[in-house]
């Protein structure tokens, strides 16, 4: 993988960097991906997208209440990097979880229904929006302390290569969390004990209303950064879903072969608030209106069709289904049980 | 005099405060632009620029001790941790290093240094966002911990804070932020550290609280008295550490019964403390064992509204406890 050098070909391929327009949404490379894979991309980041928009509308129901943190804008990088997953692998992420949860193929019903503290829920209603869990799918949780998963993680792959299982750990953070120590501590020891863990930082700009370059010396890059640790870094147009994937299954690959860690920053954005409460008083419209020119969900269909890779029916068939589904969940959800009182005191002690 | 809520009087606190004294300045997450999560410090860069209202990385250990190193050179900081839950990071600094300052400098050195902190669920804030995180500052000598219910005390006592010497744990409690509204005076005051309230007068039964629970312990005490003709003497404890002992006597011997009501889990906890303090000093003049009212024995707070509401301290519960505790 790429380190140091701003162009990312390297040893990862086809990533891209941020603001690069010419491949930016695998408008200039061509994929070696098949017709299913790429539509399959695609429903996903627009299941993600419907997703949220739901929980948005019914946020505002007051049926969904709480801290309530929408990927919107995200969906490329959560998509592309958990494609190359398989079952062995662990999957460990932040708050702002529900574009993962999707892409890892949690039940959608039951997402939602876990949003609406039901019963039927993931974790019968007792976590809520920011803890996403699904131990059969590997899938070890939104955490709500920011680089509080860090560590979490780090165990997580350092077993995996005790016990070698072959699996990796793939674990999500944004920007905000590496000011925290934990971030430092846990890149320092995965380089020492060469673990088969991925980083991947989600940076999306903002530490809540903080801009990067307001709480963080020198560059605003960071994959330039973890070298230092002797850790490998690739930086990719986190709002090309392709270029995220190619990124990935290169490092998935390596880290498979016991070539850990490794290191991805995906440049992306989120266009909403940090959480629903957020009225974004400390960003102008101008930079989100920019970063919508890029949206993966509206352009990466567009260039499916384009490229005749899928038509234009074939598109609109799989937006009317998603949006069944995103209709069903919340149905699901709102005819879903309250979880009984009694069940507070289960899960307390073995 | 001003109608305010818990949050503008917190607001009005720091506000008048850093008018007076330039060497205070407060410092934390998204505090000056974004106002705070809670907007408790919404429009002060706008006065105050951003040298003294400034925002700080998500790194509760590096504010805490960031924090301290400026009170020991002199300077009051006002450190805001964003929500209780995220204080743990900060322990190391807080009470391995503050609390012990003035203690292993012979005196020669403090830290006149508050450290606000949003507490308390009620608030769908489920696991991570909900905690009660009082007792192991309590627990600490060398700090003072402080925990107001209403905009009055919410003022007074955060001005008192900031002007003290000594390294204070100011608790705020979330949900009161909005909910609860109050006369305050426009010009600053101090309520006294280490002073309790009595928040209702009553012969009958004693009932000691803090925080959110003097509201719904108000409220039941009301009921109480319209529908049993129960009387029920209401204490705010207001200051978590020192606790004032002797107004907690006083209240216990004035009725010989006592309730102690608290939304943090009982075991070995603040309740564990003011009944142990009436026991050692007020148990002959008891007329009934001591009784203590909190949410079940549980790791964190549920999310699902429901289990949220069957974990918390109602007003209704607390009314069938001091029901309980009248019949003896």
């Amino acid at each position: 993988m790429a380190s140091r050098t701003k162009a990312t070909s390297g040893k990862s391929g086809k990533t891209s960097k941020s603001g690069d327009q010419a491949a930016s949404n695998g408008t200039g490379t061509s994929t070696g991906y098949s017709k299913d894979q790429l539509l399959e991309m695609y429903r996903q980041m627009y299941l993600i997208r419907q997703f949220e928009v739901a929980c948005g509308e019914n946020y505002a129901r007051g049926l969904i209440r709480g801290f309530l943190h929408l990927y919107i804008g995200q969906e490329a990088t959560g998509v592309g990097t958990i494609a190359p997953l398989n079952d062995d692998d662990y999957i460990v992420t932040h708050y702002r979880d529900h574009g993962h949860a999707i892409a890892r193929g949690l039940d959608v019903n039951r997402s939602m229904a876990e949003l609406f503290g039901r019963k039927t829920g993931l974790s019968k209603g007792k976590g809520g929006s920011m803890h996403l869990f699904d131990a059969a799918k590997k899938f070890m949780g939104g955490h709500a302390i920011v680089g509080g998963q860090l560590p979490l993680a780090l165990g997580l792959a350092f077993s995996q290569k005790y016990l070698d299982t072959k699996g990796v750990t793939v674990c999500y953070f944004g920007d905000g969390s590496t000011n925290q120590g934990l971030y430092h501590e846990t890149l320092n020891l995965a380089a020492v004990w060469k673990v088969p863990m991925l980083f991947v930082l989600e940076n999306n700009g903002y530490g809540m209303g903080s801009a990067v370059e307001r709480v963080r010396a020198g560059s605003p890059d960071f994959y330039t950064d973890v070298e230092k640790y002797g850790i490998e870094a690739a930086v990719v147009d986190g709002m090309d879903v392709i270029a995220v994937r190619e990124a990935t299954e290169q490092a998935v690959k390596r880290l498979r072969a016991g070539d850990g860690p490794l290191f991805i920053e995906a440049k992306t954005f989120r266009y909403v608030g940090h959480s629903y409460a957020d009225g974004q008083k400390y960003r102008g419209s101008e930079e989100i209106d920019e970063w919508r020119k890029r949206d993966p969900v509206e352009v990466y269909p567009q260039m499916l069709v384009k490229r005749d890779i899928a038509t234009q029916k074939e598109i609109d068939d799989l937006k009317a289904a998603v949006d069944e589904e995103v209709v069903a969940a919340v149905k699901f959800a709102e005819e879903s049980p309250q979880p009984d009182p009694d069940e507070l005191f289960d899960d307390i002690y073995a | 005099m001003s109608q305010m809520t818990v949050i503008e009087a917190v607001r009005d606190a720091i506000r008048g405060e850093m008018r007076a004294d330039p060497n205070i300045f407060i410092m934390g997450e998204d505090v000056a632009y974004r106002g705070g999560v809670f907007l408790a410090t919404d429009g002060l860069v706008k006065e105050f620029g951003d040298a003294r209202v400034m925002d700080t990385p998500l790194a509760e250990s590096s504010l805490a001790g960031i924090a301290l190193g400026a009170a020991v050179n002199g300077m009051r900081p006002i450190a805001e941790i964003q929500f209780a839950d995220f204080v743990w990071p900060a322990i190391n600094q807080v009470v391995g290093e503050a609390a012990r300052v003035r203690y292993g400098t012979n005196g020669r050195k403090f830290a006149p240094l508050t450290v606000r902190v949003p507490y308390g669920g009620g608030v769908r804030g489920g696991l991570y966002h909900s905690q009660s995180i009082e007792v192991l500052f309590a627990h600490t000598p060398g700090l003072k911990v402080v925990a107001p219910s209403t905009p009055y005390d919410a003022k007074g006592l955060l001005i008192s804070a900031i002007r003290d010497d000594d390294p204070v744990i100011f608790l705020e409690h979330k949900k009161t932020y909005r909910l609860v509204r109050g006369e305050v005076p426009d010009e600053p005051y101090t309520e006294p550290i280490g002073k309790a309230d009595v928040k209702r007068e009553g012969g009958d039964i004693t009932v000691i609280t803090y925080g959110l629970m003097v509201h719904y312990v108000l409220q039941a005490a009301e009921e109480l008295a319209r529908a049993d003709g129960v009387n029920a003497l209401v204490m705010d404890l207001r200051t978590l550490r020192p606790l004032d002992r002797e107004s907690i006597c006083a209240a216990a011997r004035h009725t010989g019964k006592v309730l102690v009501v608290q939304e943090d889990t009982p075991a070995v906890s603040v309740s564990s403390e003011v009944l142990a303090i009436i026991a050692e000093e007020a148990f002959f003049d008891l007329d009934a064992p001591v009784m203590r009212f909190g949410p079940p024995e549980l790791p964190a707070m549920p999310f699902s509204p429901v289990q949220e509401a069957a974990y918390m301290p109602s007003p209704e519960k607390i009314l069938a406890a001091m029901r309980r505790l009248a019949a003896m």
